[in-house]
């Protein structure tokens, strides 16, 4: 057991300060268990959100030391004892109170992708998918909407433009959808205009925290941005429906 | 001084659902899909219930994996788990429906695993005759709950996020209304409504090592109880088998079943696979008695029987206590589960992903190998909210429930992989009930204001008080009483639990929370604790009245079925005073096509025609 320096922001959307809280750390601890001893023993009222305890529901996501992180998966053998470890709340969303922040715009991002519509059944009434092409969606449908990638969206996090981009949360949700062996609605239009796909400029930063390990970028924004531009850019589809009129372009891949 | 009602913010709804797990949701897209105007509150953010920690799978007799499987099948083998305690009519309806409700998801957007010719892959687990849980990896639970939640946004449901219920109000006995208050700002909310329908899953956090997150506090059971609504097989908690033992920190968080499902052994500290020591008679004739035997079902022999670490859950965490007791457990207190030797790292990291992800950055366990540690710990409750069993009412008219909260279907023991099916099958049948319900109704329904100012004194008190008891220490309190209705219980033990509770209530009613009501964690502890006591007590005093052991319901001094106790259940409501009425129940006889399915021969179901 040995003692660590914890300093952890308190406050409101108003105000608020860094408080440091000297706490005993056991052997095997994470982040979380050393905030819920600093909250049952000298700090009853310190917010924060945390369900499964196990990276599996994405509720505690925080800024440790200025790197986005569940806490639930953060172990204190990681930092030395020397150190001061800094928590706060993510950056890029509203401060209600202490750990926590108003993500209440991410659950309107997805009400605006539009929503699974499948194609007919086989003729037995049934549904065939192979495992091969579900495993390209099971890897976007692992998210656990922990919000780490929005946090760290340059788009959202540094140019605050949450007006014109999604963020890479909902692009792996539209991707996953769109690659869903079963989805016959067509979201491109939506994907370029209204989701923003243009504004990603492929840092990776999302892929990089991501606790799921889902590869955001390459998998998921990069092949969207390719099927914005199929449509929209491809100059032998552009002059031709120029010429003739008669682009149609309604197919899924 | 008292608070104009008018002053604190209303909703109006046909029906409110409580709890955004996967039987809140299921309900509520069923009200939606009936026109009813629906709210849905939860505690946590939408889409983070404790239903994303259910990994293995939701059983469903679909055929896809062993044409045999049917639903009388899956009925039988949920009758013969559930030690024959169960509720006939739930346990019928949820074999029924299951499979029509996976099938639904499909249509809704879920991607389960896939067999080889492109159908929905099916898993085996305990105490399931034939592979039989569709599943998503090792996060089904999961894929379930994303489903629904992204499904559901688009049906007109009302999400109230945040959102804590505190009180059921009523008129003339009908349900009414809703009190509560948001978790952010602390204010009070009122929901006046015509329905409730509970989905607030169970109440793990009453015992010290549980899988379950801090929402399980058994609200839902304390406001229906609260309101006049009985509970029944309260003495029946399970205890999973595979839980993380080590580091003490992580004690507690679920190793899914899917680790022995996709063949993983247990072991103990001699390298002895014990399960095979510990086959009840009942399940002898259809389990593996050697392991070359189970290594012939591992790959792929229909004519081998399923391995014994496939046997029920109660069977399988008590045999681990036994040889820890015997002094053969594992370096921390319990058993190895090995899934290294049995199979290629490829294929673990496929099938158990997130076990790998936890092992690995949780305990520095490497599960492709080196072999976990594991022991018990909490994971279900089959106890719960007595409902009927085709619309889900309670005892009082107008409040619903489904899920875990509800008790019945699972007897004294729920089979891996029915818990989701079951939310999905009485979420579906709740909101077709209260649909029902609703239609019927001829007047207006009334909120008394005095029902609501007295709720809303007694949310404050903790706030008003002038120093107190800490409210997180009382919770160590009460989880240290639990000890005494663990896995395995004797009358004195369950007599002292009953004691020390009632000892404790004046502290209960002196709990104090620092600051103010804005987003105070240490109020909402506050908040949980009543619940939290009457489930406590409710287990334990219906644990000392069943003097048998049965199921997950362990007596050391009173060891095995006993024939009279299988026609009993255990009901429990409120008395006028206030306090807890237990009161034994004989069951009804189950009607003849049921009673012939549950003790009829494999043989003879296996040929019965898909429902």
């Amino acid at each position: 057991m040995s003692e660590y320096t914890f300093r952890i922001w308190r406050g409101d959307s108003d105000s608020g300060e860094f408080v440091d809280y000297k706490t005993e750390v056991d052997d095997g601890m994470v982040v979380l268990d050393v905030l819920h001893r600093i909250q049952a023993q000298q700090a009853g009222d310190m917010a924060l959100r945390w369900n499964c305890k196990a990276g599996k529901c994405g509720s505690c996501g925080m800024e440790v030391n200025g790197k986005p992180q569940l806490a639930c998966m953060t172990r204190m053998n990681t930092y030395l004892e020397e150190d001061v470890i800094t928590v706060q709340p993510l950056k890029t969303f509203p401060v209600i109170k202490d750990l926590v922040c108003d993500v209440s715009w991410n659950y309107e991002q997805n009400l605006k992708i539009k929503p699974f519509k499948p194609g007919p059944t086989d003729p037995d009434g049934r549904y065939r998918m192979s495992q091969e092409d579900v495993d390209r969606v099971q890897e976007f449908r692992k998210c656990i909407e922990c919000y780490l990638c929005q946090d760290v969206c340059h788009v959202l996090r540094d140019h605050n433009r949450k007006d014109v981009f999604v963020g890479p949360r909902f692009m792996i949700r539209a991707a996953g959808l769109d690659m869903h062996p079963l989805d016959v609605e067509d979201r491109i239009p939506d994907i370029r205009d209204e989701f923003g796909s243009g504004y990603c400029n492929i840092t990776r930063c999302c892929t990089d925290v991501c606790p799921e390990n889902i590869t955001i970028t390459d998998n998921a924004i990069i092949p969207l941005k390719e099927r914005v531009a199929d449509r929209y850019y491809d100059p032998i589809i552009w002059l031709s429906s120029k010429v003739s009129g008669l682009f149609q372009n309604d197919s899924k891949i | 001084m008292n608070m104009d009602i008018s002053e604190i913010q209303t909703f109006d709804h046909d029906v409110v659902v409580i709890g955004a797990g996967g039987a809140g949701l299921r309900a509520a897209i069923e009200c939606s899909a009936q026109g009813l105007n629906t709210g849905m509150i939860c505690k946590s953010l939408l889409g983070k219930a404790h239903t994303v920690m259910a990994e293995g799978g939701a059983a469903a007799s679909l055929g896809h994996t062993d044409e045999r499987d049917n639903w009388k099948v899956h009925f039988r083998d949920t009758m013969r788990g559930g030690k024959f305690l169960n509720q006939w009519r739930m346990a019928e309806l949820h074999a029924q429906h299951a499979a029509d409700r996976i099938r639904e998801l499909e249509e809704w957007g879920a991607v389960f695993d896939r067999t080889s010719d492109g159908y929905i892959n099916q898993r085996p687990f305990g105490g399931h005759r034939y592979p039989r849980l569709a599943h998503t990896g090792d996060r089904t639970g999961l894929e379930i709950i994303r489903t629904l939640q992204d499904y559901g946004i688009h049906q007109g449901i009302h999400v109230h996020q945040e959102c804590t219920a505190l009180k059921l109000l009523k008129d003339s006995g009908k349900i009414s209304g809703v009190f509560g208050y948001w978790r952010d700002t602390g204010r009070f909310v009122l929901f006046r409504t015509k329905a409730v329908i509970m989905a607030t899953g169970g109440a793990g956090k009453i015992w010290r090592v549980t899988s379950n997150s801090w929402e399980y506090t058994g609200d839902g059971m304390e406001m229906a109880y609260s309101a006049g609504a009985e509970l029944i097989d309260m003495e029946f908690a399970q205890f999973h088998p595979t839980g993380m033992i080590w580091p003490l920190s992580v004690r507690g968080i679920l190793v899914t079943e899917g680790v022995r499902g996709e063949g993983g052994i247990l072991l103990n500290s001699n390298n002895e696979r014990f399960m095979f020591n510990y086959t009840p008679d009942r399940f002898k004739e259809e389990t593996a008695d050697s392991p070359e035997e189970a290594q012939r079902w591992l790959d792929g022999d229909a004519s081998a029987r399923r391995p014994p670490e496939l046997l029920t859950r109660d069977v399988v965490a008590k045999s681990i206590m036994k040889e820890v007791e015997a002094g053969r457990g594992s370096a921390h207190g319990g058993a190895y589960l090995d899934i290294a030797s049995r199979r290629d790292g490829e294929y673990i990291k496929r099938k158990l992903p997130s076990m790998y992800h936890q092992f690995k950055e949780l305990a520095e366990v490497d599960i492709t190998n080196e072999r976990m540690e594991v022991g018990p710990t909490l994971h279900y409750m089959m106890g719960g909210i007595a409902v009927d069993g085709d619309t889900q009412m309670t005892a009082v008219p107008g409040l619903f429930a489904c899920g875990e909260c509800t008790g019945g279907m699972h007897g004294a023991n729920r089979l891996g992989g029915n818990s989701l099916s079951d939310l999905l099958v009485f979420g579906w049948l709740a909101g077709k009930g209260a649909k029902d319900y609703v239609s019927q109704l001829s007047r207006p329904l009334q909120i008394d204001p005095e029902h609501v100012e007295e709720a809303r004194r007694e949310a404050v008190g903790p706030l008003n008080q002038e120093g107190g008891e800490n409210p997180y220490l009382l919770h160590e309190e009460l989880q240290n009483i639990m000890n005494d209705v663990n896995i395995v219980r004797t009358a004195a033990g369950l007599q002292r639990a009953i004691e020390s509770l009632q000892e404790l209530k004046p502290k209960l009613a002196n709990i104090y929370a620092a600051g103010s009501s804005q987003y105070n964690p240490g109020w909402n502890q506050a908040l949980s604790m009543r619940p939290m006591f009457v489930v406590a007590e409710a287990v334990a005093r219906a644990a000392l009245i069943r003097e048998e052991s049965r199921g997950a319901h362990t007596r050391l001094d009173f060891e095995g079925e006993r024939e009279e106790w299988g026609n009993i259940n255990i009901m429990i409501c409120q008395n006028a005073d206030g306090s807890m009425d237990t009161r034994k129940v004989d069951r009804n006889a189950p009607p003849d096509h049921l009673a012939e399915i549950a003790y009829s021969n494999l043989e003879d179901l296996e040929g019965g025609v898909h429902v």
